[in-house]
């Protein structure tokens, strides 16, 4: 009989870390190919982190420079593709097939790999439910991480982006995989610590800081006035009526009029206080108006955002801060803060069906959802009650003999045609021929229209909770798809019934004035707008800069 | 440029007044100026636009506007630059409520 052997992974750090003996655990920048050459082996599950915020982009350009003679065949399991060097590994053949979230910038690359058969896309995941892979079945071998600065031991900070560094570390270092650190500067003393030396195996310094992408900047010049009556339309019709206090915005310009219709038209609507005091919600510079008016009491945030680091720090009552001052953000935990502690979703999205299925996956290109699945969906997990929960459930069973139980409020808002007058409303996603090309057994839906709850277009809200049957769904839908081909084929009469019910409401019906839907409703108008009203604090990055 | 013209029935407009311009002309957004006729229950629209292949939509949004609105004895010119639906319509209800709003009286 065979002995049976219980500490292969031990044992396969210790190979590698012999092998890595003479680069020492500091290593220089110089040496970091033969340090991945030495500690990768074929077939390795490999995480280069990086998130739409910070990339481990000195690691990931060393990774896509090795000998693939020496390293081949990786299993990529990361949070984003999102540079080049992530798509390289695969042309390179050093990787072979991936598991990942999301793929914004890279998309249509990787839809041409897809063609050419260079690489295998296993599943596209939600953040969240990849770190959950992390600590079954996608454990990395090896971790590639980011961080502000390390100390001769080995201690990382992070600064304000932790985000996705604690799940990556944990999973990797607790099944004994090797965790390399690329950090911006060494530093004598840290100023907290954020990941310990115990967890890290090697740490360099990389020629240049790590890329930082400010993703939820929305400069408010750029805000419509459509998305205007659509911001005032959210804040009367639903977060008024379920007095939604605590909830996640997605990212975009509809969002940001929202935040920034808070201290004038929610204020006047009577509403602070009332809603909008808790968020799950990356530092927008957007909400600084709405804090700074005393709306806001608490915000968690799944990553940083560049230039509002110092208003971050002044405001820790808001913000959760290390005792250095600075924004600690969570990817995960923000994550399963959105799903769980959030009563509210709001977000848009670039598809819709007659179900109120929704997609950002279009032909041509891979995208990926990010955390918006987990946002996004009715928590079936969730037992604490709130308002907002309870309104939404009583809707959703209409006084039938139900068991009762709350229900999340996930709102799609979108105007009713995007730039080059493209439709949101469609008879087909776009995902169903995605699905085929992929080769996956289910479209790539972001939310699935059972989870929808309210649909708010120019034309009013849609709210699908008090729909009794699939046709008066699909009429709904239409009612507030304007003039699209969808909008044109409703039944107007079966509108008209539904609008008369309030599952239609139009803006006049609620109270809410086109008249009023002007830019002199936002409390900033502009990024020097958000500037001044932070008190100087916020530091845009240069681009956003036009004075 | 495509000129589109529409003659569509509507509620009489009581109120009497000088011309109203709203809106802007740039890309993306429209020009709406509106201005009283002599045909009483009759709101005549014209457009010019930017974008070609768009009648069918031009026809119900402004259709749509003269049975919620009363824009008879109106005449309405539109200067569009790729405006969406959702902004016309804004435009054309900002429009009548200047006009009901701010009458000359």
């Amino acid at each position: 009989m065979t002995q049976k052997h219980w500490n292969q992974r031990q044992q396969g750090r210790a190979r590698r870390l012999e092998r890595a003996a003479g680069i020492g655990r500091q290593v220089d920048a110089s040496r970091i190919v033969e340090l991945l050459q030495a500690v990768i082996e074929p077939a390795d599950r490999v995480c280069i982190e990086g998130n739409n915020q910070k990339q481990a982009d000195f690691l990931a350009q060393a990774l896509a420079a090795v000998d693939p003679a020496r390293v081949h065949d990786l299993h990529m399991v990361q949070s984003v593709i999102a540079l080049p060097e992530h798509v390289a590994l695969f042309d390179k053949g050093i990787a072979r097939e991936i598991d990942f979230s999301f793929s914004g910038p890279q998309g249509t690359r990787l839809a041409a790999l897809v063609k050419a058969g260079k690489i295998r896309i296993n599943a596209i995941h939600t953040y969240l439910e990849l770190f959950a892979r992390y600590f079954v079945d996608l454990t990395p071998n090896v971790a590639l991480i980011a961080a502000e600065a390390a100390d001769a031991d080995g201690n990382l900070y992070t600064g304000p982006n932790t985000e996705d560094t604690p799940a990556i570390v944990e999973a990797t270092a607790f099944k004994n995989g090797i965790v390399i650190a690329q950090v911006n500067e060494l530093r004598d003393t840290l100023p907290r610590v954020d990941i310990p030396a115990g967890w890290v195996d090697f740490v360099v310094v990389a020629p240049k800081p790590n890329t930082i992408e400010p993703l939820f900047t929305r400069d408010p010049a750029q805000i419509s006035e459509i998305q205007v009556l659509m911001a005032m339309m959210v804040i009367k019709g639903i977060y008024a009526e379920y007095g939604v206090k605590r909830l996640n915005h997605g990212i975009g310009f509809d969002t940001a009029a929202i935040e920034l219709l808070l201290p004038t038209y929610g204020a006047e609507l009577g509403l602070k206080g009332k809603v909008c005091t808790h968020w799950a919600l990356n530092p927008h510079p957007a909400l600084i108006p709405a804090i700074e008016a005393g709306f806001v009491e608490s915000v968690h945030s799944f990553g940083s955002e560049l230039g509002m680091e110092a208003y971050v720090a002044a405001r820790p009552d808001v913000f959760f801060t290390g005792a250095d001052g600075s924004l600690r953000s969570n990817r995960a935990f923000c994550q399963a803060a959105g799903h769980y502690a959030c009563d509210l979703f709001i977000g848009s999205t670039l598809q819709i069906d007659l179900q109120g299925n929704s997609s950002t996956a279009t032909l041509d290109r891979i995208a990926g959802f990010g955390g918006a699945p987990n946002m996004g969906a009715d928590a079936r997990g969730r037992r604490h009650e709130s308002a907002a929960w309870l309104k939404a459930g009583e809707e959703a069973r209409q006084g039938r003999e139900q068991m009762p139980r709350g229900r999340k409020l996930v709102v799609q808002m979108v105007e009713t045609f995007r730039e080059h007058m493209a439709p949101a409303f469609v008879d087909r996603l776009d995902a169903w021929q995605l699905a085929e090309t992929m080769g996956l057994a289910n479209p790539p839906v972001m939310i699935y229209g059972d989870d929808v709850t309210h649909i708010v277009t120019e034309e009013g809200i849609a709210n699908l909770l008090l729909c009794r049957d699939a046709a008066e769904r699909e009429q709904a839908i239409r009612g507030v798809a304007g003039y699209t081909g969808i909008g044109l084929g409703r039944d107007k009469a079966a509108v008209e019934a539904l609008r008369q019910r309030g599952v239609i409401r139009r803006p006049e019906d609620i109270g809410v004035s086109r008249r009023r839907a002007t830019r002199d409703l936002l409390a900033a108008r502009s990024v020097k707008d958000l500037v001044l009203a932070s008190g100087g604090l916020y530091n845009p990055p240069s681009r956003f800069r036009n004075w | 440029m495509e000129e589109l013209k529409f003659d569509l029935p509507s509620a009489a407009q009581t109120i009497a007044r000088d011309p109203v311009l709203v809106g802007v002309v740039a890309s993306g957004n429209c020009e709406v100026l509106v201005e009283q006729s002599k045909a009483v229950g009759h709101c005549a629209v014209t457009v010019h636009t930017s974008a070609h292949g768009f009648a069918p939509i031009w026809q119900a949004v402004v259709e749509d506007f003269s049975a919620r609105r009363h824009a008879g004895g109106l005449s309405i010119e539109i200067n569009d630059v790729g405006a969406t639906p959702a902004v016309v319509s804004l435009r054309l209800d900002q429009a009548i409520e200047v006009w009901e709003e701010h009458s000359n009286g």
